[in-house]
C-alpha cells in the first residue's frame, strides 16, 4: 500500500459505517453510559477488595486489640471485635505511660519530637541550596548533577545506614581524622548513644526523599518570571526571596511532611546508630512492645494514638494532592 | 469632512557629537572595573561549593562501604588489602557460601518479583477505573488509597502484624503475609503515577478511536495501555526497587531467618558494629541490584517516550524516581 493509507478510508461504505457508529453511540443514550460506568467500577474492583481486605480490616483489627483485653493467664492480647464492647484499658495505660506517674514513654514522645524537627529542619536547610542550585545555575551538566542528587534514592536505607557504622566506629575514619586535626583527644564513642549521631542518621536517611520533592517543586517555576524579576532590577538574592521562595512554599510544606511522617514511624535509625535507651523513639516502644505478647495491645494502643496525632498533616497532604491533581486537569 | 494633518514638529537641533577641538580625548568605552561580587551575573560560586560538597557528604560514605565489601580482612573500617572473600572467597561467612546471607539475597528478589507482578496491574486497574467511575464510591477509595501512601510505614506494619496475628490466622508470617503486606504498602505507586498520566492525557484520544469505530475495550487496549506503558513501566520500576529497599513491613512480617530479606539481615546483625565485611557485600548486592534496575528502567523510559514533547534524560530519571 503506497504511502499508508486504506483504500476504503473515504469509500461511501466506510463513512457509512462511521455515521452508523455515531448514532449508535447517540441511540444508546444512557443505557451505554449506566453500562460503561460498571466496565469502569470492574476495573476498579480487585484494587478495591485488595484495600478493603488488606488496609481497612488491618486497622479494624488494630481498634479491636486496642479496645480488647488481655488473656488472664497467657497474658496475650484477646481482641474483640464488636465495637460496643470495647474497652479503654488499653488506652489508659498508655495514657499513663504517656503523662502519669512515673511515665516513660511522655519523655520519649518529646525527644521524638525535639529529633524530627531538629532532622527535618536540617534537612530542608541542606536540601534547598543544593536542589536550588541544580535547577537554576547547572546548566549543561544539569543531567550529570540530577543523576548525582537521584543516586542516594536509589541506595537501599541499610546500606546507608551501614555506611555511618563503619566510619563512626571507634577506629573508624571520622574519629581518624578528628585525632588527627586535634579536634579531639580520644577517639569519640560515636555509636553508644549520641543524640547527634541519631539525628544526623535521621538527616542522611530521608535527605533524598526531600531533595527529590525539592527538585520537582523548583524545577516547575517558570523561569520567565526570574527573568522578568532580573530585567526589572532584582539582584539575586531580592529574586530568590521575592519569587524563588514565596512560589516554592507548598513544596517546602510537601517536602517536610514527606520527610517528617515517616521519621516519626522511625526505629530502626535509632537502632542501628546508637541502640541505647538514652536516644529512644516513639517508633522504637512501638517495635518492643510488639516484640512482647503481654505488651503488644499496648502497642496497638499506642500506634492509633499515634496516627492521630498526625491524621491532621496526612489529611491535609491527601486534600493537597487532590488539589494539585484537579487544578492540573 | 475634516481631514487630519499630523501636527507640525518643531525642528530639534541637532547637537554635534563631536567634541570641541582641543578638549581631552573621551574616556575609553570599555566598562569600569568592578569587583567580582558586584556583577550580577557571575557564577554562583557559593551556592556550587555547597552542592559539591552535599554531593560528596552523600555518596563517599556510601563508596567508602563498597570499598570495604572488598576488604581482605574482618575490619569494616581498616583497609587491609583487596579481596573477594566476602562476596564468594571465603567458604564460611561469604555471601555465597553462607545460608542465611545467600537466602536473604534469593528473598530479596522473590519478595521483588512477586510484589511487582501483583501490584503493578492492581493499581493500573484501579486508577482507570478511579478516573472514570466518578461515584462517592471511587472518591472514597481515591482517599483512601492516598491515605495508604503518607501513613508511616510503621503504623501500617502495625495494622498489617495484627492482621496476620489475630486476624487471618490462617496466613502465618512469613513470605505469604510479607507478599501481601509489600503490594499493599506499594499499591499506591501504580495508581497515584497511572492517574496522574491519566488526568495529563485527557479524553480525547479514547474518544477520538470510539469516533473511528472502537469499541471500548478496544480503544482501551489499543490506545489508551499504549499512551499509559511508559507510566505503567516507570511505576513497576519503582516498586520493584521500593520493595529491595523496604524494611519495616518486612521486618515485622517475616517470621524466620529463612524469610528475612537482605535489609533484615542487615538491621540484625549490624548492632555494635560488628557485623564484618559479608555485610558490606550484601548491602552492595543491594545497591548493584537497584542502580541496574533504575538505569535499565531510565533508558527503556527514554525509549519508551522518544518523540514526545518534554522527553529528555532529566524527565526520565525524576519520572522513574516517582516525581
Amino acid at each position: 500500500m503506497p504511502n499508508g493509507s486504506s483504500p476504503g478510508y473515504g469509500s461511501a461504505a466506510a463513512s457509512e459505517r462511521r455515521l452508523i457508529v455515531a448514532r449508535g453511540d447517540l441511540t444508546k443514550g444512557w443505557a451505554a453510559r449506566a453500562q460503561n460506568r460498571w466496565v469502569w467500577a470492574g476495573f476498579a474492583m480487585p484494587g478495591i477488595i485488595w484495600l478493603v481486605l488488606l488496609f481497612v480490616i488491618p486497622f479494624y483489627a488494630v481498634l479491636a486489640i486496642a479496645g480488647g483485653q488481655l488473656n488472664a493467664i497467657f497474658e496475650s492480647p484477646v481482641p474483640i471485635w464488636n465495637p460496643l464492647n470495647w474497652t479503654g484499658a488499653n488506652f489508659a495505660a498508655v495514657f499513663h505511660d504517656l503523662i502519669g506517674q512515673g511515665a516513660f514513654v511522655g519523655p520519649i514522645f518529646v525527644r521524638t519530637l525535639v529529633y524530627v524537627a531538629v532532622a527535618s529542619i536540617l534537612s530542608l536547610v541542606i536540601a534547598y541550596p543544593a536542589a536550588y542550585f541544580v535547577t537554576r545555575f547547572a546548566g549543561k551538566r544539569k543531567v550529570m548533577f540530577l543523576a548525582l542528587l537521584v543516586a542516594p534514592f536509589w541506595i537501599s536505607y541499610m546500606m546507608r545506614m551501614l555506611a555511618w557504622i563503619d566510619l563512626l566506629q571507634t577506629n573508624g575514619y571520622v574519629n581518624r581524622v578528628l585525632v588527627d586535626v586535634h579536634l579531639v583527644g580520644q577517639p569519640v564513642n560515636w555509636l553508644g548513644g549520641k543524640s547527634v549521631t541519631v539525628i544526623l542518621g535521621l538527616v542522611y536517611g530521608y535527605i533524598p526523599y526531600l531533595i527529590l520533592v525539592l527538585y520537582a517543586g523548583l524545577d516547575r517555576i517558570d523561569q520567565r518570571l526570574l527573568e522578568a524579576g532580573r530585567d526589572l532590577g532584582l539582584n539575586r538574592v531580592r529574586t530568590f526571596l521575592r519569587i524563588t521562595l514565596p512560589l516554592s512554599r507548598q513544596t517546602i510544606l510537601t517536602g517536610m511532611l514527606i520527610t517528617v511522617l515517616p521519621m516519626v514511624g522511625d526505629y530502626f535509625t535509632n537502632q542501628m546508630l546508637s541502640g541505647s535507651e538514652s536516644t529512644s523513639m516513639i517508633g522504637n516502644v512501638i517495635d518492643s512492645q510488639l516484640n512482647t505478647t503481654s505488651q503488644e495491645a499496648q502497642g496497638a494502643a499506642l500506634s492509633l494514638l499515634l496516627l492521630a496525632f498526625l491524621l491532621i498533616p496526612m489529611l491535609y497532604y491527601v486534600f493537597q494532592t487532590r488539589k494539585a491533581s484537579e487544578t492540573a486537569a | 469632512m475634516t481631514v487630519i494633518t499630523r501636527p507640525e514638529t518643531p525642528e530639534i537641533p541637532v547637537v554635534d557629537a563631536a567634541p570641541p577641538p582641543g578638549s581631552p580625548p573621551p574616556a575609553p568605552t570599555a566598562r569600569r572595573w568592578q569587583p567580582p561580587w558586584r556583577n550580577p551575573w557571575r557564577r554562583p560560586w557559593i551556592l556550587e561549593g555547597f552542592t559539591w560538597i552535599y554531593l560528596i557528604w552523600s555518596i563517599l560514605p556510601i563508596g567508602l562501604a563498597v570499598l570495604f565489601s572488598f576488604n581482605d580482612g574482618k575490619s569494616q573500617s581498616v583497609w587491609q588489602g583487596f579481596s573477594t572473600r566476602w562476596y564468594w572467597g571465603d567458604p564460611v561467612n561469604s555471601v555465597f557460601h553462607n545460608p542465611l546471607l545467600r537466602n536473604a539475597v534469593e528473598q530479596t528478589i522473590r519478595l521483588s518479583l512477586l510484589t511487582t507482578v501483583i501490584a503493578v496491574p492492581l493499581g493500573v486497574a484501579f486508577a482507570i477505573g478511579i478516573n472514570r467511575w466518578r461515584t462517592k464510591t471511587s472518591a472514597t477509595f481515591n482517599f483512601i488509597m492516598v491515605f495508604s501512601y503518607v501513613i508511616p510505614e510503621l503504623i501500617f506494619g502495625v495494622a498489617m502484624f495484627f492482621l496476620f496475628t489475630q486476624f487471618f490466622k490462617f496466613i502465618h508470617l512469613g513470605t505469604m503475609a510479607e507478599v501481601l503486606g509489600l503490594v499493599t504498602w506499594n499499591f499506591s505507586w501504580p495508581a497515584i503515577i497511572v492517574l496522574a498520566r491519566l488526568v495529563s492525557i485527557g479524553n480525547s484520544y479514547e474518544e477520538a478511536a470510539a469516533d473511528l469505530g472502537a469499541s471500548r475495550l478496544q480503544s482501551i487496549r489499543r490506545v489508551l495501555i499504549p499512551l499509559l506503558a511508559p507510566a505503567i513501566f516507570a511505576s513497576a520500576v519503582l516498586v520493584f526497587a521500593s520493595v529491595v529497599d523496604d524494611f519495616v513491613v518486612v521486618d515485622l512480617l517475616s517470621s524466620t531467618s529463612n524469610t528475612q530479606p537482605m535489609s533484615v539481615i542487615i538491621y540484625a546483625n549490624t548492632h555494635g558494629g560488628n557485623g564484618g565485611p559479608a555485610l558490606n557485600a550484601l548491602a552492595t548486592l543491594m545497591l548493584i541490584l537497584s542502580f541496574v534496575v533504575a538505569i535499565v528502567g531510565v533508558i527503556v523510559y527514554r525509549w519508551m517516550t522518544r518523540g514526545e514533547r518534554g522527553s529528555s534524560g532529566q524527565e526520565a530519571m525524576t519520572s522513574i524516581a516517582g516525581m
